[in-house]
């Protein structure tokens, strides 16, 4: 699905990740962890091709990333959903229009009946037509797992995704990915909240990675 | 829920408001007014070769200056050669009374011709197989030695390049403002584009390509351009209308209306003001696209 073969991604004279192969199986459940600035965010970029490798290979769905054309790229995007640490929405639409916004740019139907139950399931029903910058934090990330999802993509890739919420959000949004992840959909989480790791631990299989010295490794037991 | 359909959405993907939006509608408006007054000064000038290339062309006059005695000899002379020279339909002396008509405007009504020596004017139609000049003028030497044949090149060739230039310079005039409009819009895009940074950002984020993307910008600066271009047409169209008639001296300043269906001629400027800002969005939002990741 997303594999990284011996990747390696140089910004500015320094590199900020290095021999990087890794392979993301479908339907597996990623945290990736390690501390602020050890290249979380530019990994989870290489994955939707955002970033392009400076050396080695990443493969999205099996097609060599550097191979794409810019139209390919954007393609290649609809089948992957992404929380982004600050939400990226447009502040001037409601929140369903936001929401329903990936089904709208590949010229999708968006049914009423749909948006409004996924709205739902974020517990937004009621915010629909709210803009962004009105928003609170959990509501922002929330809204922005439902974008992520609307497409029914492949993988989700979520960075800090529980960032601006407190713990009891941040386990509903844990519910919301593990849920998710039962349906089938390949997961990678960002984030350096061990207590979050722990408990999606104790709920469903998952794999730890974490970024150390420019490498990805795999977590020890004590997580 | 407010549920977004495609058909609205596409319209409002853009922030509506801003600089570049209100520069768009005002530069397509103004260059479009401009553009109709270049469109008059055009068909004008064309309307005023037309004419004098047909009051001119072919016609010729002859002037006969002689001795009063020998005056009406020399001018029944001249008619009898027009008479048989191949090429000429029609010939006629000008009676006093003409004569008079066409210098009134030029020493005014209360000249006493009659104490002036006058020529006699001899007003001639070519046919459509025309005349050899050369030949007619040394007949009239050997006929009526007083008669000089005019026929009128030395007016016609000056006419005929300047209403050409003018023409030339209502075109040019034309393709300039188009191509100011071009500039204008390409830089409001380019500005839209570099303001709204963030929407694009997000649209590529989510998997919109650079076509929906750049027609989100096209459509909307489209609309704006043909919005001011209908003001401007309108208004444009409205100033030549309340122009002075044309009068009886046929002035050129004030025959700059337009006639019959050339009225609706302005109303072009709308789609092709609108094509402008169409090529001119889309060629800055591929443009601005390419440098994005």
């Amino acid at each position: 699905m997303i594999a990284f073969e011996n990747a390696a991604y140089s910004y500015g004279g320094g590199e900020l990740l290095s021999e990087i192969s890794l392979r993301l199986a479908p339907g597996s459940f990623h945290f990736l962890t390690g501390p602020s600035g050890s290249g979380k965010s530019t990994f989870l970029k290489l994955c939707y091709g955002e970033l392009l490798p400076t050396a080695g290979r990443v493969m999205l769905f099996d097609r060599e990333v550097r191979s794409l054309n810019r139209d390919a790229v954007a393609l290649t995007r609809r089948r992957i959903g992404v929380v982004h640490q600050d939400c990226q929405f447009l502040d001037h639409l409601p929140l369903a229009s936001n929401v329903a916004l990936p089904l709208l740019v590949s010229g999708r139907p968006t049914p009423a009946r749909d948006l409004s139950d996924l709205l739902s399931w974020v517990g937004l029903g009621q915010l629909a037509t709210a803009l962004p910058p009105s928003l609170s934090g959990g509501e922002r990330q929330r809204a922005a797992l439902a974008r992520a999802v609307i497409t029914g993509p492949d993988v989700i890739l979520a960075d800090e995704p529980t960032g601006n919420l407190d713990w009891e959000r941040s386990l509903r949004l844990l519910t919301l990915l593990v849920e998710l992840n039962r349906m089938g959909k390949t997961i990678v989480v960002a984030t350096h909240d061990l207590n979050l790791i722990r408990q999606a631990k104790s709920q469903i299989s998952t794999r730890v990675l974490r970024i150390s010295k420019r490498r990805i490794q795999l977590a020890g037991a004590d997580l | 829920m407010t549920t977004p359909g495609p058909e609205n959405f596409h319209d409002r993907i853009v922030p509506p408001s801003g600089a570049p939006a209100w520069l768009t509608s005002f530069t397509a408006g103004a260059m479009t007014f401009l553009a109709v007054f270049a469109l008059a000064l055009s068909l004008a000038a064309d309307r005023l070769a037309t004419r004098w290339a047909s009051a001119l062309d072919r016609t010729a006059t002859i002037r006969i200056s002689a001795p009063d005695d020998q005056m009406d000899l020399q001018t029944k002379a001249v008619l009898a050669v027009l008479k048989e020279t191949p090429g000429i339909a029609s010939a006629r002396a000008l009676s006093v009374e003409e004569t008079r008509a066409l210098l009134e405007p030029w020493f005014g009504p209360d000249l006493p011709l009659a104490d002036l020596p006058l020529p006699q004017l001899v007003e001639l139609t070519e046919a459509a197989q025309g005349y050899d000049g050369q030949g007619l003028r040394l007949r009239l030497t050997a006929e009526a030695p007083g008669a000089v044949l005019d026929d009128h090149l030395r007016w016609r060739r000056p006419l005929a390049q300047a209403a050409a230039t003018l023409r030339v310079l209502g075109v040019t005039a034309i393709a300039l403002i188009g191509l100011t409009m071009a500039a204008m819009i390409t830089l409001a895009a380019s500005a839209a584009l570099a303001a709204n940074a963030q929407v694009i950002k997000v649209l590529r984020l989510v998997g919109a390509t650079d076509g929906y993307i750049a027609r989100a910008f096209t459509r909307r600066f489209t609309m704006r351009a043909a919005g001011g271009a209908v003001v401007g047409a309108l208004a444009g169209t409205a100033g030549v209308f309340l122009l002075p008639a044309q009068d009886e001296a046929g002035g050129f300043l004030t025959g700059l209306g337009f006639t019959g269906a050339g009225w609706l001629w302005p109303l072009g400027f709308i789609p092709l003001a609108a094509a402008i800002a169409f090529a001119a969005t889309r060629l800055a939002a591929f443009r601005t696209l390419k440098g994005l990741t």
